[in-house]
């Protein structure tokens, strides 16, 4: 039963894959609308997250340690007694991320129905949707690293195919195979973490390798086993982290994959795809935990990418760009918490966010389907009349994300900060640095909200095309009930999706406890009671973000006063700290200029040259010897004979 | 069908040769279709006899199978010495698979002297089935030679404009190989007379020839290295590759196809059967040297291929790239390397074949290859597309595809033989991407610009027939290499003994270091019996 989850998914992206290449591909073929292709993907997940659901009740009611469901597929490959299996493993962690990928998937799905009527090409799209729907459940599902590499690698496939959906757009195609390339340089840090897994401890599946660790209740290592590999095996899958789930210095991808279809960017970009490092950090955390310098890294890479993500978000246009830069931010939040070693808060903030994340870009998906394709925020305002259900979906995420009080990033986020100042790993200046990011976020997440929804409209009511999504078709208007339904049910699960993580009563620390730890050891000096010192605190800073910002954007005049005021920086953030500007002219274009100076300076002019000179000195010995071929039988008899006699010589007197 | 029985790689070997004779007395008129049908018929015949050749295969034999052997050439102790084992049963079902793809291919693209073209394309078929077959060195040698000399006619007579130079120079480099290794093969003969007595060219009795070996510049290591030149040239290995580019853009697709498919192997196959085994002392003594080379080939191979502006030329040195790989498997010395080298040879042949079919149908269609002249193609060819990007895929070795089953066997093999080797050999995944992906951008994405692209017709159905078997075996050998595997894992372990490798047993795999959990690399079947099973 358990295969049936990746199953449905595989079955739809088949279904509608086959139909769309085989029937409407061609251009004079009849094309089918979005309904179908779109009803069958819809029902294909829909399926799986009904298997889900009831797997995660039968999950329920198993003892805790013996909450783990199994189905070994077929073996892959096997070479001699090396073998993977193509298993997968349910248990406490994947269930739970089942729930996720398949709920919020559905909803994406169902979303997309409406938000891709006026394409040309559902069918494809939708194949893709599905298919990345398998890969992504295989990932999580997967019982090895070699299977949950299928999935990671899948992923990042889809990932690629669906950012550059709109082919034609050279500038979306590019952002897909950024996209790619740059998952590519993590995945070779992911490969290498995974060989030295193997050389190092002799499997590559989760259990064992966990057996291999854990001894009683604590991660042990190993008799043979240095710190020193473990860390390095650490830090290179978190490299393979960096890459999918966008942290420095490999995040510069994500923020250019907002390029796609905004489902994509929701179901993708913020809600699945983009956790699967937590999910990896989070599955090995007894491997991280054996090593302080590599949960250090993960901490330190994690807040810094919380916090420089949010900065360039303060500055963005680009209603999708804002919400990109607030991903990666976030996500940068729950390595933090790994980091510090609350793996539990991190993925807590995992399911938060994907709620409140995928509610922000269907309802931004919303707003630019409404405005026919307009994405820039400075041209919009007033919305709030002209799409009601958009608008009210759209608060409940803005207030989960700014973090006040029982929305459910509040309970996330401020578990988050709480260990980054208490955990055993954690200190106040990481605790700093997630403290601003927070008010930062809460500043610009209100800006957009504000300039979105509020205000003189700055619009006409616009005709024809927008940039970006195209969709050319009447004036600013709410969109279908089959794009606000799925709003309307993550903003309920925006609004109370955190109660599933009350501090100190929290159902999902001893949901996890039997994959991820629930105890956190506290560092020295630290007092219970600071927790609600520093929810308190971390409270009023987010309500001064929100307020500042408001105040700023309420009055005319402010918000360009002040962005005089800091026009370097303001600009500086606006283009993002030059990061791509900088990587382009120091990595892309160089090995370019070399790869082309290597082809014609090397290969053809010296490795060629030499070749072509053997040639032409055998023709040179040609012309030399040909001295000797006078013509002359005489001189040809003699010299006959000098070879006999030499050879009889050799014959007589060297075989002797 | 007594004889067929005891003959049956004489007959897989002399099939096409045989048939192609016979086509050479029938009319070909005006567009040659009765030819084409026959030469087509031809391959499919020679590819349904190599398919009772695997059906006949035991698994369970590490020997070789299939034994034929005539007296040839008594004086030299060379004999017709037949037999094929779990690796060279592959290579044959390669070719044969290929070849009626690319007879079906040639359909449009060759339109002149098609008697002479058909022959030689079939009479090319039997060169190659008797090298991988020949268990004589100088029949091999033989085979060796009788298949230049078709690809060299192919080249120089159907051609691209610089199609003289590009024939000659491959012509010319293979032949400067393979001439210092018939020099190796009668040296090793008379030393087999030296030490049991008689000349013998036979390559399990060469086995046994004692060689001294050490050092970099022993006998046995300079006749490795006679032999390596050879194979090395033919794999090609950087800096032995320069032929490659030329052949591969001059050549009609067929050639092409051909040449990276399976004469490409012929390289890998020698290392295999001949230079690995005949010299364990030197291939450990040159481990490291033919590392770095190997790791060379890869990143060096995936630059200029990136920078390429013709799409045939980057094909070209993707499979530098490519074949970097198969190097630095076999030279891991271990099971994984051994096996997912022989396994990359094959997807090689899949995806670098489909990448030049692919590449000869829109040439047919454009008559350019510039990269530049192209961009929006999706759009007016959707299937071609669908087929494009599943090759891409695979090439870029994807889970799921056959690609990546190789290089992840060749990249686990070289990380136990060499961190380091394998951590540089790595970044061919990203550079990978990169040349593949941009090419295809360029090729298929954006707007279309040129204004002759519009007009463009989607694959034909020949197209598509040709197309399909390879992007199933794609996804089938990515999905389920075990298939694949079960019979070449015993050759794979007995080339690793004959090789000296004896540390690493099968799965030697499953590290020395930590003999103690080797049990668990076993992963799931023996854990899955304790779990729950849904």
């Amino acid at each position: 039963m358990l295969s049936l989850i990746p199953l449905f998914p595989l079955i739809g992206f088949v279904v509608n894959g086959f139909w769309y290449a085989l029937g409407q591909s061609s251009p004079g073929a009849k094309k089918a609308g979005a309904t179908v292709p779109g009803t069958i993907a819809t029902l294909s997940i829909f399926a799986s997250f009904v298997v889900s659901l009831l797997l995660f009740v039968q999950l329920n009611g198993l003892p805790v340690d013996a909450r783990s469901l199994e189905q070994n597929l077929f073996s892959w490959m096997t070479v001699g007694t090396f073998n993977i299996d193509v298993a997968l493993r349910f248990d406490s962690l994947s269930s739970l991320f089942c729930l996720v990928i398949t709920g919020v998937g559905t909803l994406i799905h169902m979303y997309s129905v409406g938000y891709m009527s006026h394409d040309k090409t559902p069918g494809k799209f939708f194949a893709y949707l599905n298919l990345f729907c398998f890969a992504m459940l295989m990932l999580v599902l997967g019982s090895s690293l070699p299977v949950l590499f299928l999935g990671w690698e899948g992923v990042g496939l889809c990932s690629y195919l669906l950012i550059g959906y709109w082919y034609e757009d050279d500038e979306k195609a590019s952002a897909g195979k950024k996209a790619f390339v740059v998952n590519r340089i993590g995945d070779l840090g992911f490969l290498l973490g995974m060989f030295l897994i193997f050389t190092t401890f002799g499997t590559l599946d989760f259990d064992f390798l966990k057996t291999a660790i854990v001894q009683g209740h604590g991660a042990v290592l190993p008799p043979g086993v240095d710190v020193g590999t473990v860390t390095a095996i650490c830090v290179l899958l978190f490299v393979g982290c960096m890459g999918k789930s966008a942290q420095i210095p490999l995040y510069v991808w994500l923020p250019d994959a907002m390029a796609g279809p905004t489902p994509v960017s929701a179901l993708i970009h913020a809600a699945t795809m983009v956790t699967s490092g937590i999910y990896l950090v989070s599955r090995l955390n007894f491997l991280f935990a054996l090593s302080p310098t590599a949960m250090t890294v993960v901490a330190v890479i994690g807040g810094l990418t919380a916090f420089v993500a949010a900065t360039i978000a303060v500055a963005q246009k680009d209603i999708k760009k804002v919400l990109a830069y607030s991903t990666v931010s976030q996500l940068g939040y729950m390595f933090l918490a790994c980091g510090v070693g609350a793996f539990g808060a991190g993925v807590f903030h995992v399911i938060t966010h994907a709620f409140f994340k995928a509610l922000l870009f269907l309802g931004a998906g919303s707003v630019i389907h409404g405005m026919n394709g307009e994405q820039d925020i400075s041209k919009m305002g007033g919305l709030r009349k002209l799409m009601p259900r958009t608008y009210w979906t759209f608060a409940a995420g803005w207030l989960a994300i700014c973090g006040v009080p029982f929305f459910s990033g509040f309970f996330s986020k401020d578990e988050v900060l709480w260990f980054a100042f208490g955990a055993e790993h954690g200190s106040p200046w990481l605790w700093g640095l997630a403290a601003l990011t927070a008010v930062m976020t809460a500043f610009y997440m209100t800006r957009l909200f504000y300039l979105t929804f509020f205000g003189e409209p700055r619009f006409k009511q616009p005709h024809g095309h927008g940039h970006g999504d195209d969709h050319g078709h009447g004036g600013v208007h709410e969109s279908p009930w089959a794009m606000t339904v799925p709003l309307m049910i993550l903003a309920v699960l925006s609004a109370i999706g955190g109660f599933i993580g009350v501090p100190h009563m929290s159902w999902l620390g001893h949901w996890l406890d039997p994959v991820v730890p629930h105890h956190v050891e506290l560092a020295e000096g630290v007092r219970p009671w600071m927790e609600f010192a520093l929810m308190a605190f971390s409270t009023v800073a987010a309500l001064i973000g929100i307020v500042f910002a408001w105040n700023t954007y309420t009055r005319a005049g402010i918000a360009a006063a002040r962005k005089k005021r800091f026009e370097r920086l303001h600009e500086t953030l606006e283009n993002k700290w030059y990061v791509d500007e900088i990587y382009n002219s120091t990595l892309i274009q160089p090995l370019i200029s070399f790869s082309k100076g290597l082809w014609k300076g090397f290969d053809v002019a010296v490795i060629d040259r030499i070749v072509l000179g053997f040639g032409r000195a055998s023709e040179w010995t040609g012309q030399a010897v040909r001295v000797t071929q006078t013509g002359s039988i005489q001189l040809y008899a003699f010299m006959i004979l000098l070879g006999l006699l030499a050879t009889v010589g050799y014959l007589v007197y060297g075989l002797a | 069908m007594g004889w067929l029985d005891s003959h049956l790689l004489t007959a897989v070997i002399f099939l096409p040769l045989a048939w192609s004779l016979l086509g050479l007395l029938i009319p070909t008129g005006k567009s040659g279709a009765a030819l084409k049908a026959w030469s087509v018929l031809g391959a499919l015949a020679t590819f349904g006899l190599s398919l009772v050749l695997y059906r006949q295969y035991q698994a369970t034999g590490a020997e070789f199978q299939f034994i034929e052997k005539l007296e040839w050439i008594p004086q030299l102790g060379s004999s017709y010495h037949l037999g094929i084992d779990g690796i060279s049963l592959w290579l044959i079902i390669l070719t044969t698979f290929l070849t009626p793809l690319v007879v079906l291919g040639s359909f449009n693209g060759v339109t002149e002297k098609l008697r002479g073209y058909y022959f030689l394309l079939l009479a090319l078929e039997t060169g190659m089935l008797g090298a991988f077959a020949a268990l004589d060195t100088f029949l091999f040698y033989v085979f060796w030679e009788a298949m230049l000399l078709p690809m060299y006619f192919l080249i120089g007579i159907w051609g691209g404009k610089e199609r003289i130079y590009a024939a000659m120079k491959f012509f010319l480099y293979t032949m400067v190989g393979s001439l210092l290794m018939l020099v190796a093969i009668f040296y090793l003969a008379y030393q087999h007379k030296v030490q049991f007595g008689a000349l013998s060219t036979n390559v399990l009795d060469l086995y046994g020839v004692k060689l001294v070996g050490g050092g970099y510049l022993s006998p046995q290591s300079l006749l490795f290295l006679a032999f390596s030149l050879a194979f090395a040239i033919k794999v090609p290995l950087f800096p032995f590759h320069t032929w490659l580019p030329d052949a591969h853009v001059q050549a009609p697709t067929a050639g092409s196809v051909i040449l990276a498919g399976v004469l490409l192997k012929m390289g890998g196959y020698g290392f295999i059967r001949f230079a690995f085994p005949l010299f364990p002392q030197a291939v450990t003594q040159y481990q490291i040297p033919f590392l770095v080379l190997g790791c060379i080939a890869i990143v060096y191979g995936a630059w200029v291929a990136m920078v390429q502006p013709d799409i045939k030329k980057l094909v070209a040195y993707s499979s530098v790239s490519h074949m970097g790989y198969v190097i630095i498997g076999l030279f891991s010395l271990n099971a994984l390397g051994a096996m997912g080298s022989v396994y990359q040879m094959l997807n090689h042949g899949i995806s670098t074949g489909g990448l030049f079919l692919l590449v000869g149908m829109i040439y047919e269609r454009r008559h350019t290859r510039e990269i530049s002249e192209f961009g929006g193609i999706t759009r007016v060819m959707p299937l071609f597309a669908i087929a494009f990007m599943i090759i891409t895929l695979s090439s870029v070795a994807l889970p799921g595809t056959n690609g990546f089953v190789g290089e992840f066997l060749i990249l686990l093999g070289t990380w136990k033989a060499n961190h380091w080797a394998a951590a540089v050999a790595g970044t061919g995944v990203i550079f990978g991407a990169v040349y593949m992906l941009w090419a295809f951008q360029r090729v298929m994405f954006g707007p279309i610009k040129n204004p002759e692209n519009e007009k463009l017709s989607d694959l034909s159905f020949r197209e598509i027939v040709i197309l399909a078997p390879l992007l199933v075996l794609i996804v089938w050998m990515g999905v389920s290499p075990n298939f694949f595997f079960s019979k070449m894992e015993p050759s794979i372990q007995k080339f690793l003994e004959r090789s000296g490798a004896v540390t690493a047993v099968v799965g030697g795999g499953v590290t020395d270091e930590v003999s103690s959990s080797a049990a668990r690399a076993v992963g799931l079947d023996a854990h899955s019996e304790q779990g729950r099973s849904q």
